[in-house]
């Protein structure tokens, strides 16, 4: 097993800094998920057993792939033994024992691209994507990919065999999009990462720890994409999600109930998170080629840089929501558009939209926007039409954190008015 | 690698000279694929009015009109084509013409035991 001569967490980093790198480059070479992670693990056993501690090889990377490779060639045979190999297998065995030369830092990058368009191809299943690129690309365990999402391992674990079996068996190719397939595959890319950004961020049920290592795996994974590409939409993904990580100390008090934005400890913001994703963001919108989740950015990056609400620039705000408005019509957008209209121009102008969007069918029954006009007949000094509001909001949420401060909002009400 | 392009699409949602022009079209595409050696095989398929099934049930052939299933879109061609990988065959099926009208489903065709 392990040889003691390696301590446990020098260990853990080798594992940590190469196994995803060398995975996806055995993913390429031996074009089978599962022999190839049979073959790291071998890989990594004889880098235990040979590596000394205070003397490692120049490129462990690329040891661990040529021994993983020659692993891979034990294993076809051993698993042969009693029959002849099939002319394919003989062909890969060959090509393996051929490809001597060393593997560039290029290579090992592209081949970490490779893996996770393929762990994204829209072939695969959205349900499976995610597991599958946690499994695959970040290295999770199924164990903590299940908990993660509430699901049991022998639920996860099917998923993730599932989208293996789709690749191999429909033959989804291992390459990095062309030019002009690119936005498209990259924007199923970006929207896996923001899922997974999101289950770790909302205020759902489950392990808080496990979440909390959602959201990091997100941002490490932008943080990877945005080394591999260069590209304006990466960058601003990576600046939302930053902006809102920024926050996490002072969105949940110790009940664990949600603090609005406006009601928040902006001393407890993180700064140097604040930091890097206006930055990403100016350079984005710099860029002139940004999308969607730059502009979320930028509106998040807004209130990032207000001392207070009554000192954010409400202007820009409404603006930046219009320009997403333009791009692609949606509800949910005119919803928040309108909530920052309400602090411009005060509560009867973000009422008025509020009051259109309750009849279209999609919002109808979305229980932040009854909350929003609960709040806004609040401040519109309408305690009757506020209370109606709040109890057709408390009625539609689903998740406790939401529905306590609804209640929470209820009973300010009544205290005001007694 | 070989997969099965079945084109499906709501055969009374199309005017003759759509029809026609869809035909000349797949038409085309079939030859360009023939000369790249990509073409196995191609057929549009007659109504599903012309459609009879069969089915053996305790030793007995019971035959029905009509297809397997009633749907709203059904099968009315398909491709066979040899071919790289899926993106591949995904880009031809999305030049086909009824791919704008109906769904072209992509099957591998399961290799059978040597």
């Amino acid at each position: 097993m392990i040889n003691s001569k390696h301590n446990d967490n020098q260990i853990a980093d080798l594992y940590k800094q190469n196994s995803r790198k060398v995975l996806a480059t055995l993913v390429r070479l031996l074009g089978d998920f599962d022999l190839a992670e049979e073959a790291m693990h071998e890989a990594f056993t004889s880098a235990l057993e040979l590596w000394q501690p205070d003397n490692l090889p120049d490129n462990p990377t690329s040891w661990l792939i040529s021994t993983g490779r020659h692993k891979a060639i034990d294993i076809i045979r051993r698993r042969r033994r009693f029959q002849a190999l099939a002319p394919e297998l003989i062909k890969l065995t060959e090509a393996l024992a051929d490809y001597n030369q060393a593997i560039s830092q290029k290579e090992i990058e592209d081949d970490q691209l490779r893996l996770i368009f393929t762990c994204c191809h829209p072939a695969i299943d959205p349900k499976v994507q995610i597991p599958l690129i946690l499994r695959e690309v970040c290295g999770l365990t199924t164990e903590e990919i299940a908990s993660a999402f509430l699901t049991s391992t022998s639920t996860m674990a099917q998923r993730i065999v599932r989208g293996k079996n789709k690749i191999r068996d429909a033959k989804i190719p291992y390459v990095i999009p062309t030019i002009h397939e690119l936005p498209q595959r990259l924007d199923s890319v970006l929207s896996v990462i923001y899922l997974v950004f999101n289950e770790g961020y909302s205020a759902s049920a489950g392990d808080s720890v496990i979440r909390n290592e959602l959201t990091y795996e997100a941002i490490r994974l932008n943080r990877l994409l945005l080394t591999l590409i260069n590209d304006a939409e990466v960058m601003g993904l990576l600046a939302l999600m930053l902006l809102h990580e920024s926050r996490r100390d002072a969105r949940i008090d110790q009940n664990g109930d949600i603090i609005l934005l406006e009601e928040q400890n902006r001393k407890l913001w993180n700064q140097s998170l604040i930091f890097e994703g206006v930055a990403l963001v100016q350079q984005s919108l710099n860029s002139k080629q940004f999308g969607f989740y730059t502009i979320q950015a930028a509106i998040s990056a807004v209130h990032a840089q207000s001392s207070s609400t009554a000192d954010t620039d409400w202007n820009q705000i409404i603006a930046l929501y219009g320009i997403l408005l333009n791009n692609e019509p949606s509800p949910i957008i005119e919803l928040n558009q309108a909530v920052a209209i309400a602090m411009r121009d005060g509560p009867q102008a973000g009422l008025n939209i509020l009051n259109k969007l309750k009849h279209s069918s999609e919002l109808a029954n979305y229980h932040l926007l009854h909350c929003a006009r609960g709040e806004l007949y609040k401040r519109a000094e309408q305690p009757e039409q506020a209370k109606n509001a709040f109890e057709q909001a408390l009625k539609l949420a689903k998740q406790a954190p939401e529905q306590r401060l609804i209640q929470k909002k209820l009973a300010s009400l009544k205290n005001k008015s007694n | 690698m070989q997969y099965m392009l079945l084109i499906y699409s709501d055969e009374n949602n199309w005017t003759e000279e759509e029809g026609k022009a869809c035909m000349l079209e797949s038409m085309a595409i079939a030859n360009e694929l023939a000369e790249q050696g990509k073409w196995i095989a191609s057929s549009p398929l007659d109504s599903v009015k012309t459609a009879t099934s069969v089915r053996l049930r305790n030793g007995k052939r019971i035959i029905t009109d009509g297809p397997f299933a009633e749907t709203t879109e059904q099968l009315g061609g398909y491709f066979i084509i040899d071919v790289s990988d899926l993106d591949e065959a995904l880009e031809i099926a999305g030049r086909l013409p009824p791919a704008k009208k109906g769904t072209v489903e992509i099957r591998p065709l399961f290799p059978l035991p040597v």
